[in-house]
């Protein structure tokens, strides 16, 4: 899969879409294929706010969980219920399944984010 | 793949709901090799087996296998297995690969002060196929002269599968009906390719350890080292039917009357989350506040579609219908004990 031009990357298997003083995280397409079938998402509630490089909720498949990491710091203000309905969407379109919407409240062009020619070196 | 107890293995091939979905709805095909195979033989081979096997090996006919702990002196599990009984004076142990090299050493062990019999580990010389699903014996049949009507469960036989000789067991760690085909390693990949060939058209699929643990939870089959281990015992693990009370003596035997006189103090249960969430092994179970036992096995089940699984509660706290709370990674969610298994396909 080619990774979105449009889209921030960490080495932790985030994604970003800033649009504004706004922003989408999600995973990869590659923390997706790491984890299989995704079953649940534990996600903020809207309000909360969350740490640029801290957990702010977790994901579990069939067979793992692991934590999500804010790629960026801010203030939830929405959080994907139908996402949270279908996980599974995680799977089928990983790019497309934000899973919370943020105001941005910190730096949007860190050094730890990488465009997609970088995140696709790292995962070679 | 994954490394696991020395072999290479694959944890998924198309994916462990794709997989899980199979076995329950046509077939999978699985390569269990890694289990561990030793045989016992000789004159007193029968009272050998009684020695060290929890279950009453005399109740096998020659064609027939059970399923027995392998039991410390203090009647914890040292392993799980499935004996064979092969011929009057010839047994086959099916052991856990990750306890294989230990059980071979413990099992010499025990033999050598029960007189005329002797014990191999054939682990090497058989490599171990599984089809499993509702589709498993219409797709085997056309592979093998056996009359696959005739296995009745838990019995096995002689025979061929794509030309190889092997032996074919109506057994399985899924809940569903199948074949656990032990076969020379020379012909695994023979017929392995050929099962999966005869059964493209039904819809069987390889699949992975994955499926295997998400399905035999289903089926509320225990895992060696998850749930149950050389901590706890069959009476605990609500396993008391393994035990052949009835035989005057084995390798346990003791402690575990003496349990059963006293009563256990905790037992493993199966539960059904009431949260959303997903408890998984490992994670503490709270009675009022305070931890008082652990989740064994936990996953969300593809075919159930639910987050179930399986934990040592007190007693108190067993029947079905009780209330538990579990320690999610420093949250706390509501789950109810249920009956075990969680699914049959008898119930479907």
């Amino acid at each position: 899969m080619a990774y979105p031009t449009d889209l921030q990357y960490t080495k932790d298997h985030e994604w970003i879409r800033v649009t504004g003083d706004t922003a989408d995280i999600g995973i990869t397409d590659f923390a997706q294929r790491q984890l299989g079938d995704v079953v649940y998402l534990d996600l903020p509630d809207v309000g909360r706010t969350i740490t640029a490089g801290e957990t702010f909720g977790s994901i579990e498949s069939v067979k793992a969980v692991s934590d999500l990491f804010a790629p960026v710091s801010g203030e939830v203000i929405e959080v994907n219920e139908s996402l949270k309905a279908h996980p599974e969407w995680v799977n089928t379109s990983p790019h497309d399944s934000w899973m919370i919407r943020i105001r941005v409240s910190g730096a949007t062009t860190t050094d730890a984010l990488l465009d997609a020619t970088q995140y696709e070196g790292l995962i070679g | 793949m994954v490394p696991f107890a020395g072999w290479d293995m694959p944890v998924e091939y198309s994916g462990i709901t794709a997989e899980h979905l199979a076995v329950r709805t046509r077939g999978g095909l699985f390569d269990v090799s890694h289990m561990g195979e030793i045989e016992i033989a000789g004159k007193d081979a029968l009272r050998a087996v009684q020695r060290i096997s929890s279950n009453d090996a005399s109740r096998l006919a020659i064609g027939q296998a059970h399923y027995a702990g392998l039991l410390t002196p203090e009647g914890t599990f040292i392993d799980d297995m499935l004996v064979y009984r092969i011929a009057t004076s010839h047994f086959m142990l099916v052991v856990n690969a990750s306890n294989a090299a230990r059980d071979f050493v413990w099992v010499s062990e025990q033999l050598k002060e029960v007189g005329d019999v002797a014990c191999v580990d054939s682990s090497s010389r058989y490599a171990l196929i599984a089809l499993q699903g509702p589709v498993a014996r219409e797709v085997l049949q056309p592979l093998t002269g056996v009359d696959l009507g005739g296995i009745r469960y838990y019995w096995f036989a002689h025979g061929e599968v794509a030309g190889a000789r092997v032996i074919i067991s109506r057994t399985g760690y899924t809940g569903e009906n199948g074949y656990e085909i032990f076969v020379p390693p020379a012909m695994a990949e023979r017929v392995w390719h050929g099962i999966l060939e005869a059964g493209a058209a039904a819809g069987v699929i390889p699949c992975g350890l994955g499926a295997r643990d998400t399905l035999r939870l289903e089926a509320a089959m225990r895992l060696y080292g998850n749930d149950i281990d050389e901590t706890t015992s069959p009476l605990e693990a609500d396993l008391g039917w393994v035990i052949g009370w009835d035989k005057p003596d084995f390798i346990g035997r003791e402690h575990l009357l003496a349990q059963r006189e006293a009563g256990v103090t905790r037992k493993l249960v199966g539960f059904e989350m009431r949260d959303r969430a997903i408890a998984r092994h490992g994670y503490p179970v709270l009675v009022d506040g305070a931890v008082a036992g652990v989740v064994t096995s936990g996953t969300q089940t593809p075919f159930l579609k639910k987050a179930i699984g399986m934990a040592y509660v007190p007693v108190t706290h067993s029947a079905p219908g009780s209330v538990l709370t579990i320690d999610v990674r420093g949250r706390q969610a509501g789950a109810v004990v249920v009956p075990l298994p969680f699914y049959s396909r008898s119930k479907r």
